[in-house]
């Protein structure tokens, strides 16, 4: 077998170990299925419930989209207008700050009050934990443009407009697409406590309950379900990613040679 | 040979302060003139605003006092018949070489609002420039597919594309190793000889000033004034022998000699 492939098995090699020493660790230490189940247990509930677990992941994974989708939206705006004027920099990157240092759980219940339980709540708290990657991100990607580019640019009479369209947005672009997969999966965290807190629906709901009724199993399968999405959705970024900006990543050795 | 013809560029008495009243002064007392067509090189000690000199003559600065005009107009903003380049090539990698070359041209008037129409004879031309300078055949490559020669040959044409009367380069070749280097200097030379541009070369290379240069300016440490100016009377089109005549070497001693003076009195005064 070649390296390569080896490379490629590794992860699943890893995991299958894991999950050999966890059932392992079980059967041994007689470890009760209410504290920690083993995972041959997990897996047979994953198929024996896939129904209702399929209904509530869909439902998570609509959430989570939503809110990320509105992050993406939000984000790109708010870094645009912060990367591109050093006054929008001053006035906004300290509120910024400080709104990230907020824990969004703390503002699940706000948003109960405002919106009722249910999908809304869950939506926002999504978008409000995915949007600040990828506004930090945009910002530095036109922030960080080489000054003397922009003194060329500048010099033939460019706007700041040109050189945002021209230079800027492209060059963030790589920034842009490393902030989505940080993005989407900090949105399945902001959807699945929202559930968690406050919806009738949704894995984070089904966790909570589950775990109510010492189903461990359900719990743990659910997690199991949150984790596939999340990785999915990574490598579908990941993707996107290589394939759009692929200059930005053999651009590492730029500049060397003769 | 300077003498009545008015000059391209033409510093006079240029104060440039940063930071407001009490603030540093890069240049003081600068007084320049560039006649149209030259080479001309700048020289001096580390931290002698030369850089100060180049936005001040593009339009990036304005000078706290004094006069700086381009082909006989008063500088008051962006002067768009230069072009410049860097030590830095800085092309942009999502780019190919041709489509790098092609930005100032979507940027600076009149190529700007003709460029949709007439972008085929726009890259006819920027193709016949790469060739002028040894890339024929690398016109779809990214720049990360060009070595570091390559790349500043690159930048040295995205300068060039919009036929400025000016060109202002500022070490345009200090990163690269020596062989590339005076393979670019004749570069250089070839494209100024055949064009007919005026050129200043800001450059802390004694050798690269005194090769390319009809005339070299040496500044003084901050604030930085012309302390003297030699004539280069050398042929052209020069070639490495010539960097091995008697001349040649005495004039790059000279120029060493005034820099180390010029080291010792900044020295002096930070200390002071």
């Amino acid at each position: 077998m070649s390296r390569a492939w080896l490379g490629r098995l590794m992860p699943v090699l890893t995991l299958a170990v894991l999950l050999l020493v966890w059932e392992l660790g079980c059967v041994v230490f007689h470890v009760p299925e209410f504290v920690l189940p083993r995972p041959s247990r997990v897996i047979v509930t994953l198929i024996g419930t896939f129904g209702p677990i399929w209904f509530h992941a869909q439902h998570t994974l609509l959430t989570t989209l939503a809110g990320f989708a509105m992050a993406v939206v939000m984000g790109v705006a708010l870094g645009v207008v912060v990367g591109s004027s050093r006054l929008a920099y001053q006035a906004l990157y300290p509120l910024l700050v400080g709104f990230n240092s907020v824990p969004k759980v703390a503002l699940v219940p706000v948003l109960v009050v405002w919106f009722g339980i249910g999908t809304i709540p869950a939506v926002l708290t999504a978008f409000m934990l995915s949007f600040f990657p990828v506004a930090v991100n945009v910002a530095i990607g036109l922030a960080t443009m080489e000054p003397e580019l922009e003194d060329v640019l500048r010099s033939l009479g460019a706007s700041q407009r040109d050189i945002v369209v021209k230079v800027g947005l492209p060059r963030a672009m790589p920034y842009f697409f490393a902030s989505l997969k940080i993005a989407i999966t900090l949105a399945f965290v902001g959807s699945v406590i929202a559930e968690t807190l406050a919806s009738n629906v949704g894995i984070g709901t089904l966790v909570e309950q589950a775990s109510a009724n010492f189903r461990m199993p359900l719990v743990f399968a659910g997690l199991a379900v949150v984790a596939a999405m999340g990785i999915a959705m990574y490598a579908i970024f990941a993707w996107i990613e290589r394939r759009m900006t692929g200059w930005a990543t053999r651009s590492v050795d730029f500049g060397i040679g003769g | 040979m300077s003498g009545t013809q008015t000059p391209l560029v033409d510093i006079a008495d240029v104060r440039l302060s940063y930071g407001g009243a009490g603030g540093t002064l890069a240049v003081d007392q600068l007084t320049l003139r560039v006649p149209a067509g030259r080479l001309v090189a700048v020289v001096g000690p580390s931290g002698c605003g030369k850089s100060s000199l180049m936005k001040l003559v593009t339009g990036l600065l304005r000078p706290s006092a004094g006069r700086v005009s381009v082909a006989g107009q008063a500088v008051r903003g962006p002067v768009k018949i230069v072009g410049m380049a860097f030590q830095n090539a800085s092309l942009l990698p999502w780019r190919t070489t041709l489509d790098n070359l092609m930005l100032p041209l979507e940027i600076v008037e009149p190529y700007r609002s003709r460029i949709r129409r007439e972008r085929a004879g726009f890259e006819a031309d920027a193709r016949r420039l790469l060739a002028a300078v040894g890339l024929a055949g690398f016109e779809d490559r990214f720049p990360w597919q060009l070595s570091g020669g390559m790349q500043q040959r690159a930048s040295l044409c995205r300068a060039l594309i919009h036929r400025p009367a000016l060109l202002m380069l500022d070490e345009p070749f200090a990163a690269l190793d020596a062989f590339t280097r005076e393979e670019l200097w004749d570069v250089l030379q070839g494209i100024w000889m055949e064009r007919g541009f005026t050129t200043i070369l800001v450059t802390h290379d004694l050798r690269e000033a005194v090769y390319l240069a009809d005339t070299v300016h040496v500044m003084s440490a901050r604030p930085g004034r012309i302390v003297a100016t030699y004539e280069v009377e050398l042929p052209r089109p020069r070639t490495l022998d010539v960097s091995f005549l008697p001349a040649f070497s005495h004039l790059v001693q000279t120029l060493r000699a005034h820099i180390r003076t010029e080291r010792g009195a900044g020295d002096a005064a930070a200390v002071a």
